[in-house]
C-alpha cells in the first residue's frame, strides 16, 4: 500500500512528544521560550518592521507609493511573469512527475538531476546564462537582432528567467508523491478499459491534486519574489522591465524608504497569503490521505467485494 | 440607422488617424546612478519642449545603475537610444565592443559631449574630528578613507584621478611622487565598495571611515537626505573637472527611427533650460549664464581637467586601471 508520509511523521512526532513529557517542566519551558524568542527575533520582528516602515510616513504616502505609475507597472510585470511561469511549470511539472514517477526509461536519473539544476545554480548565473545566449554579443544575439526579436532586457527574458528558477518547484513536489502512490490504480483503470487521458484525469490527477496545488503555491511565491536572475536580464528600465523586487531596490537606493517598504509590504502580504493557502492545502491533503487509509483498510478487509466487482465489469 | 453607423465609423476612423499622426514615441536613456533626479526633471521638461515644437508626445524611459555595468548592458543588447554615462571610457567601451556607435562619438557634441560637469569633494563627520581640510590630510596615518573600487566604479576613477592630479601638480609633475601619494592614500582605505552608492552607504549607514571621497553633485544633493547635522562638506584646494558624457547610440536609433528626437534630446541639454535643470540638480553647468546664476551653490575650487594631467580616457585606462596598471601596482589590500 502507498506509504503515507505525513501521517507517519506525525506519528513519530507524537512518540517523541510522549518522551519529551518525561523531561522536567523547566526544560520544556526554556526550550519553548528559546524557540519563541528565535521566531520573534528572526521572523516576526522583520515582518513587523516591513509594515511599520511602510506606514512610517502615513497611510496616504503608503497608497501613493502603490498607485505611482512605475509601481503599478512593476506590479503588472510581476503578475505577468508569474502568470506565464506558473502555468508553464504546472504543465511541465506534472508531465515530468508523471514520466519519472510512473515509467522506467533510459536517462531517468539524468532528467531528475536536470530538474534540480535551477536549485543548485545561483540565480545570478541563471540570469547570465540568458545574457550569454540571447545577448547582442551572445550565441543567438546577432540573429535575434537582425530579426528584431527582443529576449533579454525585455519581458520575454524576465519570463524565461522566472520559469528557469521556478522550474523544480512543481516537479519536485510531485515526484515523490507520484512514486509513492505506485501504478496499481492506473493499471486497474487501464484494465477496466479507460483511455490514457481518462486514467490521467480521473485517477492520477485527483490523487496528486493537493500536492500539485502546494507546488503551485510555492512556485508562485518564488516567481513573484525572484530577484537575482531577473535583475541580470532586466536592464532596469523603469515602467517597462522592473518587477516588484527590482522596484523595491531602486526606491531604497533613492532613499525613498517608506515607498520601498510599501511595495515590500505587498510582497510580504503575498507571503502571508501563501502561507495561509499552504496550511489549508496541507490540512486538506492530510484529510485526503486519512480517507485513503480508511478506504484501504476497508478494501483489504473485504476482498470478496472487489473480486466480485471485477467479475461484473468483465 | 445607417447614417448613424456611418457617422460612428467616420469618427472612429478619424480618431485612429489622429492617434496615428501624433503617435507617441518612446526613448530609452541608459544612465548611471546619481543622475536619477536630474533626468526625472529633464525628461518632463523635454517632453513639454518637444510637444510644443512638433506636436508629438515623447515618453523618455530611464535605466540607472553603475556606469560600467550599464555600458555592459548596452553592449549585451539593452536598446538605449541615448547613453548618459559617468565617463567617456564607458561609452568608448560600447563603441569598441559592440560597434553600436562610431569611435569619434565624442566630437559630435560641444564640450567633448559633456553638457554638464561635476567635481570630487569630501564628506566628513560632524565637527570634522580628524581636521581634514585638503588631500594631504587623507594620507595621514590613522585617517580612514572611504572610496569605491576604481576597477568597477566610474565615480571611483574620478576620485583616484583627482588625487593623482593633486599630487602631480603639487610635486611639479613628478610621477613617482604622485604614485607614492596614491599608495599612501589607498593604504588608508579599509574597504573598496564596488560602486559609489555602496561607498556612501558604508560611510553613512555603517559609520565606517573618517572621510568619504565623492561626487560633488551626489554630496550636495544627498546632504539633506543623509542628515545635515551628522556630516560636513569639505572642499579641497584643488580637484578634477569630472566630465560625464552623453551620446546617441547610432545603431539603435537608426533601427527604431528615433535619430532626430534622440539628437534633439541631447542637444537640448545644452540649451538654457537644460543647463538650468542640471544646475538645480547640483551639476555644474557649461553655459556661463547658468553658471553665474547658480554660482552660490557650488563651492569655489580650482579645477584641472583629465587632459591636463594625463590625456584621454583610453590612455588613462591603460596606464592606471588596466591589469598591472598603476592602481594594481600601488594597491595591496593585505598590507
Amino acid at each position: 500500500m502507498a506509504t503515507i508520509f505525513p501521517l507517519r511523521s506525525f506519528g513519530l512526532a507524537s512518540d517523541r512528544a510522549a518522551q519529551a513529557t518525561t523531561e522536567g517542566a523547566w526544560v520544556r519551558w526554556s526550550l519553548i521560550a528559546v524557540a519563541v524568542v528565535f521566531l520573534g527575533v528572526f521572523l516576526f520582528m522583520p515582518l513587523a518592521v516591513v509594515f511599520a516602515s511602510a506606514l512610517a510616513k502615513g497611510v496616504s504616502v503608503y497608497f501613493a507609493a502603490l498607485r505611482e505609475p512605475d509601481a503599478l507597472a512593476a506590479i503588472r510585470l510581476t503578475l505577468i511573469a508569474a502568470g506565464i511561469a506558473v502555468p508553464m511549470n504546472l504543465i511541465f511539472g506534472v508531465a515530468a512527475a508523471w514520466a519519472i514517477g510512473k515509467f522506467e526509461f533510459f536517462g531517468k536519473s539524468f532528467l531528475v538531476t536536470l530538474i534540480d539544476l535551477p536549485f543548485a545554480v545561483s540565480p545570478v548565473v541563471s540570469g547570465l546564462i540568458y545574457v550569454l545566449i540571447f545577448g547582442l554579443q551572445g550565441l543567438m544575439g546577432p540573429w535575434l537582432a537582425s530579426h528584431d526579436v527582443k529576449i533579454i532586457f525585455a519581458v520575454p527574458g524576465i519570463v524565461l528567467a522566472t520559469v528557469f528558477v521556478t522550474f523544480p518547484f512543481v516537479a519536485r513536489e510531485l515526484i515523490p508523491l507520484v512514486q509513492a502512490q505506485g501504478n496499481e490504480e492506473e493499471e486497474a483503470a487501464l484494465t477496466l478499459g479507460a483511455s490514457g487521458w481518462q486514467t490521467f484525469f480521473r485517477v492520477t490527477l485527483p490523487n496528486i491534486k493537493w500536492g500539485l496545488l502546494y507546488g503551485v503555491i510555492l512556485c508562485n511565491a518564488r516567481a513573484m519574489g525572484e530577484f537575482g536572475a531577473v535583475s541580470v536580464v532586466s536592464g532596469h528600465i523603469r515602467s517597462r522591465t522592473n518587477t516588484m523586487p527590482l522596484h523595491i531596490e531602486i526606491l531604497y537606493n533613492e532613499y525613498q524608504f517608506a515607498p520601498a517598504f510599501a511595495v515590500a509590504s505587498l510582497l510580504a502580504l503575498l507571503a502571508l497569503v501563501t502561507l495561509l493557502a499552504k496550511s489549508i492545502v496541507e490540512w486538506k491533503s492530510r484529510q485526503q490521505t486519512k480517507q485513503q487509509e480508511l478506504f484501504a483498510t476497508r478494501q483489504t478487509a473485504t476482498p470478496t467485494s472487489i473480486s466480485s466487482a471485477g467479475a461484473n465489469a468483465a | 440607422m445607417k447614417k448613424v453607423l456611418i457617422a460612428i465609423a467616420f469618427i472612429v476612423a478619424l480618431t485612429i488617424q489622429g492617434v496615428a499622426q501624433s503617435s507617441p514615441v518612446t526613448l530609452l536613456n541608459v544612465s548611471y546612478d546619481p543622475t536619477r533626479e536630474l533626468y526625472q526633471d529633464y525628461n518632463a521638461a523635454f517632453a513639454k519642449y518637444w510637444k510644443a515644437k512638433t506636436g508629438q508626445q515623447v515618453n523618455v524611459q530611464q535605466s540607472h545603475g553603475g556606469s560600467s555595468k550599464q555600458a555592459r548592458a548596452v553592449i549585451d543588447g539593452l536598446e538605449a537610444d541615448v547613453v548618459t554615462l559617468a565617463l567617456a571610457y564607458d561609452i568608448d567601451a560600447i563603441a569598441q565592443n559592440a560597434k553600436l556607435l562610431p569611435a569619434n562619438w565624442q566630437s559630435r557634441l560641444p564640450n567633448n559631449s559633456s553638457p554638464y560637469t561635476s567635481t570630487i569633494i569630501f564628506l566628513v563627520r560632524k565637527g570634522n574630528p580628524k581636521g581634514i581640510k585638503d588631500w594631504d590630510d587623507l594620507v595621514r596615518p590613522g585617517v580612514a578613507v572611504i572610496t569605491p573600487n576604481p576597477k568597477t566604479s566610474g565615480g571611483a576613477r574620478w576620485n583616484y584621478l583627482a588625487a593623482w592630479g593633486y599630487a602631480l601638480k603639487r610635486s611639479g609633475g613628478d610621477e613617482s611622487k604622485a604614485k607614492d601619494f596614491i599608495a599612501k592614500l589607498y593604504k588608508n582605505v579599509p574597504v573598496l565598495d564596488s560602486g559609489a552608492r555602496g561607498a556612501t552607504t558604508t560611510f553613512v549607514e555603517r559609520g565606517m571611515g573618517d572621510v568619504l571621497i565623492a561626487w560633488e553633485n551626489e554630496v550636495l544633493l544627498g546632504a539633506k537626505d543623509l542628515g545635515q547635522d551628522k556630516f560636513e562638506i569639505v572642499v579641497p584646494s584643488l580637484s578634477i573637472l569630472c566630465e560625464p558624457t552623453v551620446s546617441v547610440v547610432d545603431k539603435v536609433v537608426d533601427k527604431k527611427g528615433t535619430r532626430a528626437i534622440a539628437e534633439e534630446y541631447l542637444k537640448h541639454l545644452y540649451s538654457p533650460e537644460g543647463q538650468e535643470i542640471a544646475a538645480k540638480r547640483y551639476y555644474r553647468p557649461r553655459s556661463e549664464a547658468a553658471a553665474k546664476k547658480y554660482a552660490s551653490q557650488f563651492p569655489k575650487v580650482k579645477l584641472f581637467t583629465l587632459a591636463e594631467i594625463i590625456g584621454d580616457w583610453q590612455k588613462t585606462q591603460k596606464i592606471h586601471f588596466a591589469d598591472g596598471g598603476v592602481f594594481d601596482q600601488v594597491y595591496q589590500p593585505n598590507q
